[in-house]
């Protein structure tokens, strides 16, 4: 066959079998991430079918995939919320960074994949997915709860902290020596602090220059001058997601949202490809071998990130319910922990099991975090219902 | 009244209170522009009962009803300074005797020295009605008087 010819039947029957996949996601209330990345497993190396034909388009497609996602992560908050995020709770955040970030780096650094491995492994079981935890506040109505604002400033503080993780995970995986290491982080910290200086005072500036009434042209704007910044940070080797992530932070107001509305399609789309293009990189045969590894690691980043929440929540004078609902919301684990794998396995430095223990947890906690935030609800009251009605047999009597 | 305002990095913002029943009662506001009502659990302020969103014109009209209760509350606060004058609601109950009565049948003035000033219906506001206007189950009577005087009239709508 003629091989533009079967990249298109390659190409058009992946994404049909996606837009499946997401139906099936959709009808059962799960994120689609879990069912892209075994979509990806099924067709790709070790995998039923062998696709070579979209090789090259599906490979471009999730790079752009990647900085599209980050793009939408740094639209998603404002300079000043990210700042006053950060102010008023940087103690929870420590403590999230902290718990969730050890766990993996243990477990990289026990099996024998070095520092590198444990950077990149710390980085997939710290990050929650605010995609899923977003959806799941939306979908169980607790927009209104107390609790909610918690969660949402710890994935705030998540996503800061990610502006400073990425630049050193870039660094770490090309193996610079630690001098060189230092000024690449040193230089992309910088960059961090006066993106986010320029986006708090000027930040209407970078949002007008981009900003178009015309919905077309500000499409091409918005995504010209992502790719552009990504492709510049990538030459600075600072990461081209970085680039676009602070590109993101750096629009504001009103032309963030506009650009979020614009952009979400094109991020659906180019993400469901990066999900696919990782499971397809992954040979399914090396998946049962970590699958131990995968569910401790997962059993113990739920509770830890339980713990983070529980006590965040009591801080700011959540109710009992409302602590272990804010800890279930925050367990699931999604986009941000395959976009760090995929960086690290596209530098070619890490072990290949860790693409597949990486896969593994992810397709754990996905489909754990949520379910996790539905039923932690009527799991705790109904563990508390006995101690209510003493409760209410006191106030009775008084 | 302490109003607490909330910021929802990413969504918008919550604006709510604590009622006096131990509720916390609020609107969330998106960024977006869309805005819901909420209320929260009885036995845990933290949750959501009902998060309701609403159209411009279904929270003008909310407002509305609610404004129509603020009226009696504006007019004790105006009598406040009348010693001896105090002012009161009613509401008509299906078991009534002037269910679907006019309330001039009631003869509540003559009886008791006391005015009904108002009528609140469905949100509505009735100032100043006529002996003529047929009450309704569900109707509150707003009520100026003594405070004997609203005894007997409570008395009066209730038995007759």
């Amino acid at each position: 066959m003629e091989p533009l010819a079967l990249t298109l039947i390659e190409l058009g029957a992946v994404l049909f079998c996606l837009g499946l996949l997401g139906r099936l996601a959709g009808r059962i209330g799960m994120s689609p991430i879990p069912l892209y990345l075994l979509g990806g497993l099924f067709f790709g190396s070790g995998g039923l079918v062998k696709l070579d034909g979209m090789h090259e388009f599906a490979h471009l497609s999730s790079e752009i995939g990647v900085i599209l996602l980050l793009l939408m992560l740094g639209l998603e908050y404002t300079a000043a919320e990210l700042v006053t995020g950060l102010r008023r709770s940087w103690q929870a955040g420590v403590l999230d960074l902290v718990l969730n970030f050890l766990p993996g780096a243990g477990l990289a650094v026990m099996l024998g994949w070095g520092w590198v491995g444990a950077m990149v492994m710390g980085g997939v079981t710290y990050i929650s997915s605010s995609g899923i935890a977003a959806k799941v506040i939306t979908d169980l109505g607790r927009i209104g709860n107390r609790e909610t604002p918690v969660i949402l400033s710890i994935l705030v503080f998540e996503d800061l902290a990610m502006a400073a993780y990425l630049p050193v995970l870039t660094a770490t995986l090309a193996g610079v020596s630690f001098l060189v290491g230092l000024q690449t982080v040193g230089i992309s910290l910088a960059i961090v602090t006066v993106v986010l200086v320029v986006a708090l005072r000027h930040g209407h500036h970078v949002s007008k220059a981009l900003h178009s009434e015309n919905s077309e042209v500000f499409l091409l704007n918005l995504l010209g001058s992502a790719l552009l910044v990504a492709g510049v940070a990538s030459a600075m080797q600072v990461s081209a997601a970085v680039g676009a992530f602070m590109l993101g932070i750096a629009i504001s107001g009103a032309t963030a949202h506009s650009a979020t509305q614009i952009l979400e399609p094109l991020r659906d789309f180019f993400a469901a490809i990066f999900f696919v293009v990782f499971g397809l990189n992954t040979d399914p045969a090396s998946i049962p071998p970590v699958l131990g590894w995968a569910l401790l690691l997962a059993v113990l980043t739920a509770g830890t990130k339980m713990v983070t929440g529980f006590w965040a929540a009591k801080r700011a004078g959540i109710g009992l319910p409302g602590r272990f609902r804010t800890g279930a919301t925050l367990i699931a684990r999604g986009e941000f922990s395959i976009v760090i794998a995929g960086l690290a396995v596209a530098s070619g430095v890490v072990a290949q099991e860790l693409a597949a223990l990486a896969t593994a947890y992810v397709l754990i906690m996905a489909v754990v975090g949520p379910l996790a935030a539905r039923f932690v609800e009527p799991l705790v009251s109904m563990l508390r219902r006995p101690l209510k009605r003493q409760a209410v047999g006191t106030i009775g009597g008084a | 009244m302490n109003v607490d305002e909330t910021d929802l990095p990413g969504l918008g913002r919550r604006k709510d209170f604590m009622t006096g029943s131990g509720r916390r009662v609020g609107v969330v506001e998106y960024r977006e522009g869309q805005i819901e009502l909420i209320v929260s659990t009885w036995d845990d302020p933290d949750t959501c009962q009902a998060s309701i969103p609403l159209t411009a014109d279904e929270a003008a009209t909310l407002c509305n009803l609610l404004g129509g209760q603020r009226l009696a509350m504006q007019l004790s606060e105006a009598h406040r300074e009348v010693p001896g004058i105090v002012t009161r609601q009613f509401s008509i109950g299906a078991d009534s005797p002037f269910d679907n009565q006019p309330m001039g049948k009631a003869c509540i003035r003559t009886r008791s020295g006391v005015s009904i000033v108002a009528i609140m219906r469905e949100g509505e506001v009735l100032p100043s009605p006529g002996p003529d206007v047929i009450l309704h189950p569900g109707d509150l009577l707003v009520a100026v008087g003594t405070q004997e005087g609203l005894d007997s009239a409570a008395g009066i709508l209730r038995h007759g």
